[in-house]
Order: structure tokens, then C-alpha cells, then sequence
């Protein structure tokens, strides 16, 4: 498949950006191009299938939330994208998965190029074992950069991005085990800013949190959209709402409604949509 | 279950365990004591004038001046006990013929028993065997020596019904009417005067070679080729162990081949340390031709084939227990799968890895039987880093067994088979604590 007909007409853009996105939401420049796109794309874990023919555009630069119940394939999906399922010897796909236009599971797409463009950030957060300065420098690093000058601008305005640095700043030699859950999980941001994607996929980012590091990591995710597209999993309906521009909702693996936030809140197409977010079922 | 018995319960299992603790140390004390205090008298020991002649003229040390003298004061009371002998002979000339016989014998054993105390004595030939040369060095030993001299050892076998009993008759008596009858006490008396023993430390031990199969001298090159062994073992086994675990947990494909490596090596890691000395023998020297006969690297080699499954289960176990999130975490930043193992997986697992690698570096260290065929020689010196392709070496491990066993005087020189046992355990020792402090920093700059 090639990029013109993947990213689609023009007119065909507009259209899904219209259905995706409500108008107060729409004022992001550069936003208006489809930046991942699914084409009845479906994972399987052996003979399991775990996501079903989806499709779906997700939009340059805007925030995307995915909900629905346990186990509906929200993980499996997002991780799909920067090819983390690879570490999954029984898991494999079919249809066609996107990014920019090129097949993630093309025959020649280096998965670790693509995982340098598409960074993600866990449900628990995993610094590594290291200093704090060495966690943020590990992908710069890997990439090339080795002055120690350029290293700690990269660091340096990471960590300002993930609004932590004022936080430690002092103690950038210090294991990052040692920071509380909250900031570790900013510290994880950091280090995929640091390698400059252009797509961030949170997985849960704030299930193992308190409420105010949530919100600390709400208020980033809303400083960074504009920037980045951003894809995130949750549970939690309110924080979609807050969040996100559009929302995907599936259900065992079938991506039953793909809308704007605003829309799909307050006025779910689906009657299994409006069931789930009123609580319904979970 | 009510509270009662809950309490009841803990407490029984604290108990137990607190016992069972206390038994195993005090197993360890009736095991390390002796090697410990037997062990540190290789060093520290009273030590006679022999013993500083020794040093004089084997190794070059100590002061010729302050030596003279005390040689001289114990030449004036030791000439007393050679006036005696020559005057015992002129007398032995004058006896009657049976008479003769009987005395010459007796004779011979008191001359025998005085050069084992005093070293040669005047009108004996020059000794070929160091060992001959001098007198008794250690003073524990003068004391054992002087009552062989004083008392003949004689078995009661009157009674078939039980085992014959040694005791000992005073040799005095058998000369009883003799001029020697005086030698006895005398020597009894001036022991001290003619042996000055003095409180000695005898650093040497550790740091010179052995002279006349370790009858004098120390150790040294057998700590050296114990050194040369176990590191040379952990340059091969530690490399190919590592990888070998990468290969087993982040390369391997699951299957039949996977799983009859693995199985493999769990086997090799239980097999007889004999075997592996049996295989390095047919593999490295008649086969390889690593060396033309007993060499250090042919031994090394041999030992690491011993310690290799050992380091691969502890590395692979090392590494499985690196959470899975940080690969994810690396990978998710475009890191290579190579590069993630290199700076994430293995600085992590390194704790563990090191923690085996040293485990087995002080089985290296202590094995015998891996190298009776490949490297180990009872006797020689230390050998330089250049001949390690070529020479044999003496090492701590077989040299305990071998002057436990099956030198021909291991009675005469137990002090220096305890000393080695002591090296031996305090090497390995170092090592393990040396491996702790090592794991404990790492762990913690890990932790943060
Ligand atoms: N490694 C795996 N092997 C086999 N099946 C798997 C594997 N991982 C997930 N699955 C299955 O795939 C389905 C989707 O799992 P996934 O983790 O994507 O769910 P999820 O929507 O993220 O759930 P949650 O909200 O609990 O995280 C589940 O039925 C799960 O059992
Ligand atoms: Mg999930």
C-alpha cells in the first residue's frame, strides 16, 4: 500500500477530522493529517484474536483516548503500533497498520527506527536503574549523541517538557528508584520526549498513581498535545473526557465506536457504548 | 487455629531454627579451629637456631653476625655432648666383642635420635637431602625428638587377645655402667642452650618456595599456581558463560534442541570433578595438544569446562530475574535487541552474575582432582607468566592431598599441610568476601 491512498483524498481528511474532533478542540496546525491509520487490521496471540479488523485514522498532533472493559484489547492494540508485541513469540497480524503511510508490519520497516518515532510510556512506570541523567540521556545516547554538553540540554529540556525538572534538578545524579511513583512516571515521559517522537503511547500511565500525580500527568499530556500525537489507554472515564480529542471504544477486541470525546460522551452512537460509559457494564 | 497455638507454633519454629543454626556453627568451629590454630602455627612458632642457620644459608637471610655468635653458644654446650660420643666410642673399642655388638646398635639409635635434635654431628658425612642438614628448626618438634632420645618405643604383644600397646623404656638404663649413661640428662638439661629457641614469625611461609619437598620454606608457589589456575579458569568459563546464558534466554528458540542443551547442562553441572580431570587429560593435552604434557593452561581449561555449566545456570538465572519492563522500556526507545542486553539486561543481572562467577572461582580454586592430570606437580617452583603454555605448577589443593597422603615424611611436616589448608580456605574466603562487598555496591547503585 502506498501513502497516497492510506492517508487518503484531501476532502476525505476533512471529513474525519470533522467527525472527530469538536470544534473548540480544533485549533492545532498541522493537525488535520491522518498519522496512523488501521485498515482491517487484526492481532491474534496464536490462534486468538485479540483485535478485529479494526479501522480507524488517528489524527496528526491531537490526543486519542482508548477505553473500554478489561481484556477488550486496548493494550494489544497500542502496543501494535510501535511493535512492542514483537516480544510475544505466538503473536501476529493481518490487514494493515499504518504510520505516515508505511506498513508497521511491512517486510522492510526497521521496528527500530519506527519505536524511535513512536515512543511509549507504561503502565507502571520502569526507569532504569540508573541515575536520573543517565534514564534520560539512554536514548539520545543510543542515538548518537555523546557530548556531554548537548546531553544535558537534551535532559534538561526533557525533563522541563515532563514538568519535573524543577523537582530534581539538584539530584540528576541520583537513582531514579529513589523518586516516588509519580515522578517516576514523569521521569519515563522525559525519557521518551528525550528521543523526540513524533507519536507518545501511554498505556495506563496513571493507574498506579495517586490523584495528584495523576493530575500532574494530565496537565502534561495536555501541555504536550500539539506537539506530539498522543494515544492513551484508560480506565478512567473522566480522564478520557479531560484528556482527549477522540476516543475509541472496544469491545472483545472490536473497535465498536470511534468519535470525538464530546461526541461520544454525550452522545454515543452505539447503545453498548452508551452502556459502558454510564456504567452499565465494565 | 487460636492465638495460643499460633504463638506456640512460631515459637517452636524460631527455636528450631535458632538450634539448627547453633549446630552448624558449632560444626564449623570443630572444622575451622584446628585449621586455624594449626594452621597460623606455620608462621608463628618458637623457633630454634637450626632454623635461623636454615634461613641463613638457603634463603639468604637474617644477620651473619648476631648467627655466629649464637651458633657459637650453642657449639659450647652441643661440644659437651660430642665429647661424650667420641668417648663412648673409645670406650665401645675396649669392650668385649658381644658386648660390642649389643652397645653399637643401641648406639646407633642414640646418634640417630641427636642428629634428628642437632643436626650432623661431627664425623658424619656431608647429607645429600636438605632436610639432613639441620637440626630440629621448630622447637614443638625438639621436644617430640628429645623423647625419642630419651625413651626407646617398645610394643607389649604378651597378651594375643588384645592389640599390643606401645611404652616406652628410658635408654639411660641400657647403658647403665657406660661413660654415655651421663649423655641423657645432660642433654635433657642443656636442650635450650644448644637449640635457643626464640619466638619467630615466619612471613616466608607465605612468600618463599619450598626447600627439600616443604621440609623448609613456605608456599608461595603453590598460592601462585592456585592464583594462575582459578583466574585462568574464570578468563575462559566467565566470557563463554555469560554469552552462552545470553544465547540460552534471549537467543534460543524454544524446542527439542533448546531443551537438550539445557538439559545438558544441568548434567555437566553435576558430574564428578574426577571425570572433568579424566576428559581434560584426553581432550586438551593427548588430543588438543594445548601443551606437551602438564601445563598450567592445560589445567585452567580444565577447570573451566568444571565451572562453566555452574556460571551459565547462575548467569541465566541472573538475567531471567531482570523485570521485563526494563527490555520494554529500552526497546520502546529504539534501542537494538544487542544493545538493550549490552546497557540494560546485563548491568542489571551483573549482581547475580557476579555472585556465580565467584562461587565458582573458589571451586576453581579448590578442586584437586581436575588438575592431578593436567597441571598439578607435588614440588616446584613458581613459574613465571610466560610459561604458564608449557609448565606444570604446584598448587594448594593438590599439595594438601599429596602431604596428606603421600609424602614421605607428612608427619615430620603437618605444620606446613596445615598452613596450606589454611591459605587455601583464606583465599577462598577473600574471594567470597571480596564477591559480597563487589555484589552489595552494585546492588545498591542499582537500588538507588
Ligand atoms: N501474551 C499474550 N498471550 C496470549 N493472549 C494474550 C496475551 N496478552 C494478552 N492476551 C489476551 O488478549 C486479550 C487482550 O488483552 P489486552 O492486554 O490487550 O487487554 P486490555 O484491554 O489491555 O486489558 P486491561 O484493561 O486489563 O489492560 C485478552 O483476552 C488477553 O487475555
Ligand atoms: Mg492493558
Amino acid at each position: 500500500m502506498d501513502a497516497r491512498e492510506s492517508s487518503g483524498s484531501a476532502s476525505a481528511q476533512k471529513a474525519t477530522r470533522d467527525i472527530y474532533l469538536p470544534p473548540e478542540r480544533r485549533k492545532i496546525s498541522g493537525g488535520d493529517t491522518t498519522h496512523i491509520s488501521a485498515k482491517e487490521f487484526s492481532i491474534y496471540y496464536g490462534e486468538f484474536e485479540a483485535v478485529k479488523r479494526v479501522s480507524a485514522d488517528i489524527l496528526s498532533k491531537y490526543v486519542t483516548a482508548i477505553i473500554g472493559p478489561s481484556g477488550c484489547g486496548k493494550s494489544t492494540f497500542l502496543r501494535s503500533i510501535n511493535r512492542m508485541n514483537d516480544l510475544i513469540p505466538s503473536c501476529h497480524t493481518t490487514g494493515a497498520l499504518l504510520f505516515d503511510g508505511q506498513d508497521i508490519y511491512g517486510k522492510f520497516t526497521d521496528e527500530v527506527l519506527l519505536r524511535k518515532k513512536v515512543g511509549m510510556v507504561f503502565q507502571k512506570p520502569n526507569p532504569f536503574p540508573k541515575s536520573i541523567f543517565d534514564n534520560i540521556a539512554y536514548g539520545p545516547r543510543l542515538h548518537g549523541v555523546n557530548d556531554k554538553k548537548k546531553l544535558m540540554e537534551i535532559v534538561e529540556r526533557s525533563l522541563k517538557k515532563a514538568a519535573i525538572w524543577d523537582e530534581v534538578c539538584d539530584r540528576l545524579d541520583k537513582n531514579a528508584l529513589g523518586l516516588s511513583g509519580g515522578q517516576q512516571q514523569r521521569i519515563c515521559v522525559a525519557r521518551t520526549l528525550a528521543v523526540e517522537p513524533e507519536v507518545l503511547l501511554l498505556d495506563e500511565p496513571t493507574s498506579a498513581l495517586d490523584p495528584k500525580a495523576t493530575a500532574k500527568i494530565e496537565d502534561l499530556i495536555q501541555e504536550l498535545r500539539g506537539s506530539y500525537t498522543i494515544m492513551i489507554v484508560t480506565h478512567n472515564m473522566q480522564q478520557a473526557s479531560r484528556v482527549s480529542d477522540s476516543t475509541m471504544f472496544f469491545y472483545e477486541g472490536v473497535l465498536v465506536e470511534h468519535a470525538s470525546t464530546a461526541q461520544l460522551f454525550t452522545n454515543p452512537k452505539d447503545p453498548m457504548t452508551e452502556d459502558y460509559i454510564t456504567g452499565r457494564f465494565s | 487455629m487460636n492465638i495460643g497455638t499460633r504463638k506456640i507454633l512460631d515459637r517452636s519454629f524460631t527455636a528450631v531454627g535458632i538450634g539448627s543454626i547453633i549446630v552448624m556453627a558449632i560444626a564449623l568451629m570443630i572444622v575451622v579451629l584446628p585449621i586455624i590454630t594449626n594452621g597460623i602455627g606455620a608462621v608463628f612458632f618458637t623457633g630454634t637456631v637450626e632454623h635461623r642457620k636454615m634461613l641463613f644459608s638457603e634463603f639468604k637471610r637474617g644477620d651473619s653476625e648476631g648467627l655466629s655468635s649464637e651458633v657459637a653458644s650453642s657449639e659450647r654446650y652441643r661440644s659437651k655432648v660430642y665429647d661424650m660420643l667420641t668417648g663412648f666410642e673409645t670406650e665401645l673399642e675396649t669392650m668385649a666383642p658381644e658386648k660390642k655388638v649389643e652397645y653399637k646398635a643401641k648406639y646407633a639409635q642414640v646418634r640417630a635420635a641427636l642428629q634428628a635434635l642437632l643436626g650432623p654431628l661431627p664425623g658424619d658425612s656431608a647429607p645429600m637431602l636438605t632436610r639432613f642438614k639441620y637440626g630440629q628448626t621448630r622447637w614443638e618438634k625438639s621436644e617430640e625428638k628429645l623423647h625419642d632420645l630419651l625413651y626407646e618405643s617398645k610394643w607389649d604383644n604378651s597378651n594375643p587377645d588384645v592389640m599390643s600397646k606401645e611404652y616406652f623404656v628410658s635408654r639411660a638404663i641400657g647403658f647403665q655402667g657406660t661413660s654415655l649413661v651421663k649423655l641423657f640428662p645432660y642433654v635433657k638439661d642443656n636442650l635450650e642452650k644448644m637449640l635457643l629457641p626464640e619466638f619467630t614469625v615466619y612471613w616466608g611461609f607465605i612468600t618463599d618456595s619450598s626447600v627439600d619437598s616443604h621440609f623448609f620454606g613456605g608456599i608461595w608457589p603453590e598460592i601462585q599456581g592456585t592464583f594462575f589456575l582459578a583466574v585462568g579458569a574464570m578468563l575462559f568459563a566467565f566470557p563463554l558463560g555469560v554469552v552462552a546464558a545470553v544465547y540460552f534466554t534471549e537467543y534460543a528458540r524454544p524446542g527439542f534442541l533448546n531443551s537438550m542443551l539445557r538439559s545438558a547442562n544441568s548434567t555437566l553441572a553435576g558430574v564428578p570433578s574426577i571425570v572433568f580431570g579424566m576428559f581434560g587429560l584426553a581432550f586438551f593435552i593427548n588430543t588438543l595438544k594445548v601443551s606437551e604434557s602438564k601445563s598450567v593452561i592445560a589445567g585452567a581449561l580444565t577447570l573451566a569446562i568444571m565451572i562453566l555449566p555452574t556460571i551459565i545456570r547462575a548467569a541465566e538465572e541472573a538475567i531471567l530475574a531482570v523485570p521485563k519492563t526494563y527490555r520494554e522500556a529500552s526497546l520502546s526507545l529504539g534501542s537494538t535487541k544487542w544493545n538493550t542486553i549490552a546497557t540494560v539486561i546485563l548491568p542489571a543481572a551483573l549482581p547475580g552474575i557476579l555472585t556465580g562467577g565467584v562461587i565458582s572461582l573458589g571451586r576453581a580454586a579448590g578442586e584437586t582432582a581436575p588438575i592431578i592430570f593436567t597441571a598439578a606437580v607435588s614440588v616446584g617452583s613458581a613459574i613465571g607468566l610466560a610459561d604458564v603454555f608449557s609448565s606444570p605448577t604446584p598448587a594448594l589443593s593438590w599439595n594438601i592431598y599429596n602431604l596428606a597422603s603421600e609424602h614421605e615424611a607428612a608427619s615430620q611436616i603437618r605444620h606446613v599441610q596445615y598452613g596450606m589448608v589454611l591459605a587455601l580456605v583464606s583465599i577462598v574466603l577473600m574471594l567470597n568476601l571480596s564477591a559480597i562487598v563487589l555484589r552489595a555496591r552494585i546492588s545498591k547503585k542499582l537500588k538507588g
